[in-house]
């Protein structure tokens, strides 16, 4: 019984890896296609789904796409008896057209998404941080933290359904532009972070030993004084590691965003304008997608997974170099 | 004897100096033999290596012998174990008790038969006869026979460790392992724990680590004094504190350090 | 001076509180008034097909069962071995990429289940959904198990053991026992968590107008149809995306806190 639980247990726990390992392998398999026709251009690419025209080729001469591809569409148009078309490509097997995916502009929309949600939610999470460890006495804190978390537990598309049609309004009214753009999403990405940046750095903020705090009062510091020369400092490890986790989380949040940010690919023009970002364009166009399509929607999961792991891991090192655990 | 170690060290994991350095110490049977010193000096190291514990850490290397009296009436090494259910039967053989009081998160009838039941005890009848043999032999009984159904975490700290002592006896260990029993104590619990090794000690062998000289001189057969890693000086209690050969004994008996 | 700026960066802190607050205040309000005034008679006895939520409602909780049955035992086990049982950089390992896979994009959890499940089986299915979740869940546990076994303190694992038991007996009989609460919690919070989840389900399982346990195909999810809901231009549609929308919330919340208030009993 007991070799015997080890082994089980030991089994499960290796599942992570493999699980892991797998969505790896999956997404590059899925994204081979997408990466083979587009390389690391994809990255800086602003166009999505537009065909154009092969440059450079005669119309016999062979364009170097997927030959099992055109020969599909070519079945296509005779069976559906178009004769004017089979006319045209009876003398070759070459597409003329073929189509582009560029993820830049999804890249770009998850990136500044994100930097607006820190920007907006950590002045706010540190402000609640340093209420809830300093100044609230402690069945005020308990409370108030509760809520706080409890803002934590709500669905994400429960924010993107107030935010779409009770905060949305109102930033547009503020800033003008759009309902649906870039600060709305952000905004509101911000909102959904804030609980867990301040519950976090809440946590750091208490391991700072009251004798370190006894001192500086002794001396005849005020409580800012104490928070910015003490407390801070102290716990400025696991509040820095906060802050890069909780941006991992909003890299990959999708439901929320896919409601404000407005689904459009392309390069906003102002903050307030539409764009899209990675899970939003997945949660779109998924559906629809096939082929090329698919495999660039891929493409775009592969990138977001490497960025948001090493997001977070870069934080997990942060927080392993403080007092955790 | 029903121990007796042999010229041994025992180095930790992490550690590039020995804790423990060729140490020689008889425990007699039937006797309270109490390891005392400053902090540091390896006694609580020394306690763990006789019934092995520190095997649940990994990595950690040691030399010489520990013999311990086996049925038969002849000495084994313990050192020598390997398998599982070797070890188990040696810590059957060996009991302890630790600093902090440890109840089990069960009622105070199955923290007490835990032991007896892993050992096989499954009769009910029996195993509540040995139960109350125990708490009545650690001098918890009259407090505890009518909330035996209770969590044991309700108990106060004192009854609790006395708790941990019932629950150590329970399976007739032949010699039991102190390890500063009472330091997390108020003076009374103290006190009624002092007399209860007192009497426990006519049917077990026992051997306390404390940090209370006072305690020692109070309540031990013999004392052996250790002072970083070394066994100092090991003799008859009296003979310690009262007459001690070296003069590093003396001092820290006198408080010159401590 | 120095006075002076204490007391404004605190009241910048209490506004900071006040705004978390309003925020949380404002959900819950609108949610509360746009759903209930959502609400009508039929809403739990009807389904989708009929302007009901009754199918969704039940399908979202039998995804989320199934992945709890799957996903608790994994994760638990898995929790106790990186505590109990490993030794070195294995566990280690494993411990900080579970960490990571909590923050993971949910989304992409989505994408990994569709290509090797929905493609190789040719259709969206319930099954798919709740290996979605069961993949978000595992790390969960795994995490809050592990988190709940540290803190049993090890002379109580020291204590089971020189009483000469075994490894195993010492885990289940004392160690567990030990952080059952805190378990049980870490078990109820990731269950809310799931049970809320969208992205995931929106190409494994995707959702079904209509009554179903056919775990086969296409099945009824709460959070997913709110989702084609609000999209969809009739009034009608909308507010049931609002009454489901509240539904939920309150399904959510009240398991957060049942989870928050067991262990503030045993606290």
């Amino acid at each position: 019984m007991e070799k015997l639980f080890q082994k089980i247990s030991l089994a499960s726990a290796s599942l992570v890896l493999v699980i892991l390992l797998g969505i790896f392998i999956t997404l590059f398999n899925a994204s081979k296609p997408a990466i083979d026709e587009f390389g690391l251009g994809f990255i800086t690419n602003p166009v999505w789904n537009q065909e154009v025209a092969i440059e450079g080729l005669a119309n016999d001469e062979v364009a170097p796409t997927n030959q099992a591809e055109s020969a599909e569409i070519n079945e296509d148009i005779i069976t559906t008896g178009d004769e004017m078309i089979i006319d045209e490509d009876e003398h070759s097997d070459t597409k003329t057209t073929k189509t582009i995916f560029g993820g830049f502009i999804p890249i770009v929309g998850t990136l500044l998404s994100t930097l607006i949600a820190l920007v907006f939610a950590l002045p706010i999470a540190m402000g609640i941080a340093v209420f809830l460890a300093e100044i609230a006495p402690k069945n005020i804190s308990h409370i108030v933290g509760i809520a706080i978390e409890l803002l934590a537990a709500i669905p994400s598309i429960i924010f993107g359904m107030w935010g779409l049609y009770y905060f949305a309004p109102i930033i547009s009214d503020l800033f003008g532009g759009y309902q649906v753009s870039l600060l709305t999403a952000g905004l509101v990405l911000g909102v959904m972070i804030l609980p867990f940046m301040a519950a976090v750095t809440r946590d750091s903020m208490n391991t700072t030993p009251d004798v370190l705090k006894e001192s500086a009062y002794a001396l005849g510091a005020t409580k800012f004084e104490v928070i910015k020369d003490i407390i801070f400092p102290y716990s400025k490890v696991g509040i820095i590691g906060s802050i890069i986790l909780a941006l991992g989380r909003a890299l990959g949040e999708t439901m929320a965003v896919a409601f404000l940010i407005g689904s459009i690919f392309s390069l906003p023009s102002s903050i307030t304008s539409p764009t899209v970002s990675i899970p939003v364009a997945m949660a779109n166009n998924f559906g629809e997608a096939n082929g090329l399509g698919e495999s660039a929607l891929f493409y775009l999961a592969l990138i977001l997974f490497v960025i948001s792991f090493t997001v977070i891991s870069i934080a997990k090192f942060y927080f392993l170099r403080g007092v955790r655990k | 004897m029903i121990m007796n170690i042999q010229k041994f060290s025992f180095t930790y994991a992490s550690a590039t100096e020995p804790s423990l350095k060729n140490i020689n110490l008889p425990i007699e049977k039937n006797k309270i033999t109490a390891l005392i010193g400053p902090s540091g000096c390896g006694k609580s190291t020394l306690l763990r290596a006789m019934n092995r514990i520190h095997d649940l850490y990994p990595g950690n290397t040691y030399d010489g012998k520990i013999l311990l009296q086996n049925k038969a009436g002849s000495m084994e090494d313990i050192l020598e174990i390997k398998k599982e259910n070797q070890f188990i039967e040696l810590r059957q053989k060996v009991g302890m008790i630790f600093q902090k009081p440890t109840p089990f998160p069960m009622s105070i009838f199955d923290n007490v038969a835990y032991g007896l039941k892993i050992a096989g005890v499954k009769d009910k009848a029996k195993l509540a006869q040995k139960v109350e043999e125990a708490l009545k032999g650690s001098a918890l009984w009259n407090e505890v026979k009518d909330r035996l159904n209770e969590s044991a975490m309700g108990l106060s700290g004192g009854q609790q460790q006395r708790l941990c002592i019932a629950r150590a006896v329970a399976v007739k260990p032949d010699l039991l392992l102190f390890d500063e029993p009472t330091s997390a104590l108020d003076p009374i619990s103290t006190g009624a724990i002092e007399e209860l090794l007192v009497e426990l000690k006519k049917d077990i062998s026992i051997a306390i680590v404390t940090h209370n000289m006072q305690q020692a001189s109070r309540i031990s057969d013999y004392t052996a004094f250790m002072y970083l890693g070394d066994l100092v000086e090991f003799d008859k209690t009296e003979t310690i504190f009262l007459n001690p050969s070296q003069k590093q004994t003396e001092d820290y008996i006198t408080g010159r350090f401590g | 001076m120095r006075l002076l700026i204490n007391r404004f960066v605190l009241g910048l802190s209490t506004l900071s509180a006040l705004i978390g607050l309003a925020f949380l205040g404002w959900i819950l309000i609108t949610l509360f008034v746009k759903g209930i005034s959502s609400f009508h008679f039929n809403l739990f006895l009807t389904d989708l097909i009929n302007g009901g939520l009754r199918n969704l409602i039940v399908g979202q909780l039998i995804l989320a069962a199934i992945a709890s049955v799957i996903g608790i035992p994994l994760g638990m086990v898995a929790g106790i071995y990186i505590r109990e049982y490993g030794r070195g950089k294995y566990a280690e390992l494993i411990r900080n990429l579970s960490d990571i896979m909590v923050s993971a994009p949910s989304i992409v959890i989505g994408a990994f289940v569709y290509a090797i499940i929905v493609v190789p089986t040719g259709g969206t299915s319930g099954f798919a959904g709740s290996i979605a979740l069961a993949i978000m869940m595992i790390p969960i546990v795994i995490n809050t198990t592990d988190s709940m076994l540290s803190l049993v303190p090890k002379e109580l694992r020291e204590a089971g053991i020189a009483l000469g038991a075994s490894k195993y007996k010492v885990i289940v009989d004392i160690v567990i026992k030990s952080a059952k609460v805190g378990i049980m919690t870490g078990v109820l919070l990731a269950f809310a968590r799931i049970v809320g989840e969208t992205a995931p389900l929106l190409f494994t399982s995707e959702t079904s107008n209509y009554f179903s346990l056919d775990l086969t195909s296409s099945f009824p999810s709460l959070t997913v149809s709110i989702y084609d809901l609000a999209n969809e231009p009739e009034k009608a549609s909308r507010d049931l995306a609002w009454a489901a929308s509240f539904i939920l919330t309150v399904m959510v919340l009240i398991i957060n806190l049942t989870g928050r208030f067991i262990t503030r009993n045993k606290g």
